[in-house]
């Protein structure tokens, strides 16, 4: 493997300097390094990020491989910024065992393009009724230590409590779904005046506000960590605000489309809009780009949802729920949040790797630590395409919007798996 | 006008100018040979995936008194029982050159979906719990041939409004006919955000005396295991029309009721049998409605 210099990168929008990759490390950062026979890469007018880490994407193998594959999922991921995914745990199987977690982990291996970190079930078949073998998830080659029943809300409270109680023998986390169920029974979009209109079953905000409030107390009550994920109401902000400030060891996650998108884009019956927990109002877009900015929010996830063509092309409470995000994550994040590259790097890497126990990801951009970057230009603007994007499916929700900054090099351990906007495999 | 999804689509003149034509057609429906060559040779599908006697035969008699040819597809024992979608039967009506296709469909905005994938025009025959804009029409219709006028009459839908696509079609056309809406029912059944133009009340006795036009809902029984109310005793005592409830309304108010009724919940049989009551006439004014729509989307006034 050759060693790479990037030459005249602005590191998290400093001042232009070279980053020599050797060994899968950042072995020097400095102005004018030796080539020395490394291949040259020229960043120059290019933002070098650490390497993007997704805490939610789905990547459907096994089960759906005509909606994303983990190779195809893996190379939207690198077009996307990221070097590390964590891979949702409602495929068919469900990744509730050992097996199924390592094969998907394996899967990751083989594609070799982000490290896919497997998510595991919290209970057996996502059903919510007992615990799926959590240990064996931790101890598997995967070393799983998020467990989400994502899709479904883990809602049985004394389950809840001990999925918990008991992670903490390894430094486990539960992601919750936050949707109570019964609140939510044939809900197919934010409960407001759109659907009260739109004649849609609405999708209460405190569905999910109440059971955030629930799981805060009981992580708090059990001292354990919890993590929310796709917060999407002013409300859950403000409960997550008030845990933190109590000491709760709570972490919570926002979408991008729920930091740009609204209620209204149903108005259309387009069914590539639809997507759990609902687009909300301007007044939650709001709420969620503040709590993202002072930190009550720690991290943007995807949750990239990619869906066969049949599955959302067709009436809006027969489409399933769900849009893609991992390669327009970062441009929406620059729209919303502007160039703060700091808060970029804190919420779209470290934070998440921090959550998810990666070691190898996240770390600052210095000299010694694992070479996983991402050169982005902020200055392109670029039209969002779906049949142009690398996943398998096309349901974006951006089609024919512009978007600020391309991802132009991602590398993975010193290997660039995107060179020029292009995968490399 | 290519479409007829929601009545949010008809100004106050365009609305009026189907009320007109349908004044005309209700001529030709008193005729001896009941018959307008108008649509002659054009092909009108009637696409149903619920059923609705009711709505299909009024829509199949309409197309065929303006002479077009009608073509009934049911979703039972159809290509959509073995599994295809509505984008692929949207293609099928397409290749074989449908003019207009009459829809009823169980979910929300499938007319909406539909007008994506057809070049023929789409009429919206109900469409989950959104909107059923002629019977909107119809009743408007009735309205103006009882009450003389629409504009400044006050008008309390009563019921099931949550789940009402008649509901929600009647209070965007009433509202652009200037008409005054007040919806009224448990508060489980009437959103409070459907339109920031409509009253809401939860008693039924009050708005009696001031309504001009009640409009009563169906209210399905099935609701109860949900808790919408307790029982359909409960029900029928706060909020069914019933001979006593009628006398307090102004002598000149009129009663309505899109149908099917359930007797003896939401309205008893003196109040749907007394001369107030003007659910036969809907049915009847529903033909000659339907026969403007068709005429204006398919016969080319515009």
């Amino acid at each position: 493997m050759p060693d790479i210099l990037i030459r005249n990168a602005r590191v998290l929008g400093g001042e232009p300097t070279d980053l020599l990759l050797r060994d899968g490390v950042i072995a020097e950062i400095g102005a004018g390094l030796a080539a020395d026979g490394a291949e040259v890469v020229d960043g120059t007018g290019l933002v070098a990020l650490p390497g993007l880490v997704d805490l939610h994407t789905h990547l459907r193998e096994p089960g759906r491989e005509d909606a994303e594959t983990v190779y195809t999922g893996s190379r939207a991921a690198a077009l996307g910024g990221y070097t590390a995914v964590c891979a949702m745990a409602n495929t068919s199987p469900v990744a509730d065992t050992a097996g199924v977690v390592e094969q998907v982990y394996r899967l990751g291996q083989e594609a070799g393009l982000v490290d896919v970190q497997p998510i595991g079930a919290v209970t057996v078949g996502l059903a919510g009724e007992r615990l799926a073998e959590l240990g064996a998830m931790a101890d598997s080659a995967a070393r799983v230590r998020v467990f989400s029943d994502d899709g479904f809300c883990v809602a049985d409270p004394r389950l809840m409590r001990r999925a918990l109680e008991y992670v903490k023998a390894f430094d486990g986390v539960i992601a919750q779904h936050a949707e109570e169920p019964r609140l939510t029974q044939g809900a197919q979009m934010h409960e407001g005046d759109v659907s009260a209109r739109l004649g849609l079953t609405g999708w209460p905000a405190v569905a999910e506000e109440s059971i955030i409030a629930r799981d805060v107390l009981l992580a708090g009550h059990v001292g354990a960590r919890l993590h929310v994920c796709h917060v999407s109401t002013a409300g859950s902000v403000e409960i997550i605000r008030m845990a933190k400030a109590r000491g709760v060891r709570v972490t919570a996650e926002v979408t991008p489309h729920h930091l740009l998108l609204t209620h209204e884009k149903a108005e259309s019956y387009d069914p590539v809009y639809k997507v759990n927990p609902p687009l909300r109002t301007d007044a939650d877009v709001e709420a969620l780009r503040e709590g993202l900015r002072d930190g009550t929010i720690d991290i943007v996830a995807t949750d990239h949802a990619p869906h066969a063509a049949e599955d959302k092309e067709c009436e809006w409470a027969y489409a399933r729920p769900g849009m893609l995000g991992l390669e327009t994550a970062l441009p929406i994040v620059l729209d919303v949040l502007g160039d703060d590259w700091e808060l970029i790097a804190e919420r779209m890497s470290y934070a998440p790797a921090r959550i998810a126990g990666l070691d190898g990801h996240g770390n600052a951009i210095v000299a010694g630590a694992p070479a996983n970057l991402t050169l982005v230009d902020p200055t392109v603007r670029w039209s969002v395409d779906p049949t142009g994007l690398a996943s398998l499916s096309h349901n974006t929700p951006y089609a024919g919007m512009t978007v600020p900054g391309r991802i132009v090099a991602t590398f993975l351990r010193g290997v660039p798996t995107v060179l020029d906007g292009k995968v490399q495999k | 006008m290519k479409h007829l999804l929601s009545t949010a689509d008809l100004d106050a003149a365009t609305a009026t100018e189907i009320l007109d034509i349908a004044t005309e057609m209700a001529s030709v429906s008193g005729r001896e040979i009941k018959k307008l060559p108008t649509l002659r040779g054009r092909t009108v599908v009637n696409l149903f995936y619920e059923d609705s006697t009711r709505t299909r035969i009024s829509f199949e008699a309409a197309a065929k008194r303006l002479s077009a040819d009608v073509i009934n597809f049911s979703a039972k024992g159809s290509s959509v029982e073995k599994g295809e979608s509505l984008k692929d039967t949207a293609w099928t009506l397409q290749a074989m050159g449908a003019d207009a296709v009459v829809i009823r469909h169980p979910a929300s905005g499938a007319p909406h979906r539909l007008a994506n994938w057809v070049s023929g025009s789409v009429l919206n025959a109900g469409d989950g719990t959104h909107e059923h804009p002629t019977q909107a029409l119809l009743d408007a219709y009735t309205i103006r041939s009882r009450m003389g006028r629409i504009d400044g009459l006050h008008v309390a839908i009563v019921g099931d409004v949550l789940h009402s696509r008649v509901a929600r079609s009647n209070v965007l056309l009433l509202n652009t006919l200037g008409a005054k809406v007040t919806l009224v029912g448990p508060p489980t059944l009437v959103p409070t955000d459907l339109n920031a133009s409509v009253q809401v009340a939860y008693d039924l006795d009050a708005v009696l005396p001031q309504a001009d036009v009640v409009m009563m809902l169906r209210v399905q029984r099935e609701r109860m295991t949900d808790s919408y109310f307790p029982s359909a005793r409960e029900y029928s005592r706060r909020y069914g029309l019933d001979g006593a409830r009628l006398r307090r309304m102004p002598a000149h108010a009129i009663v309505m009721h899109p149908g099917p009724m359930n007797r003896g919940m939401e309205i008893t049989p003196e109040v749907a049998d007394s001369p107030r009551s003007t659910i036969v006439e809907q049915v009847t004014n529903g033909v000659s409605v339907r026969m403007a729509c068709l005429y204006l989307l398919l016969g080319g006034a515009r």
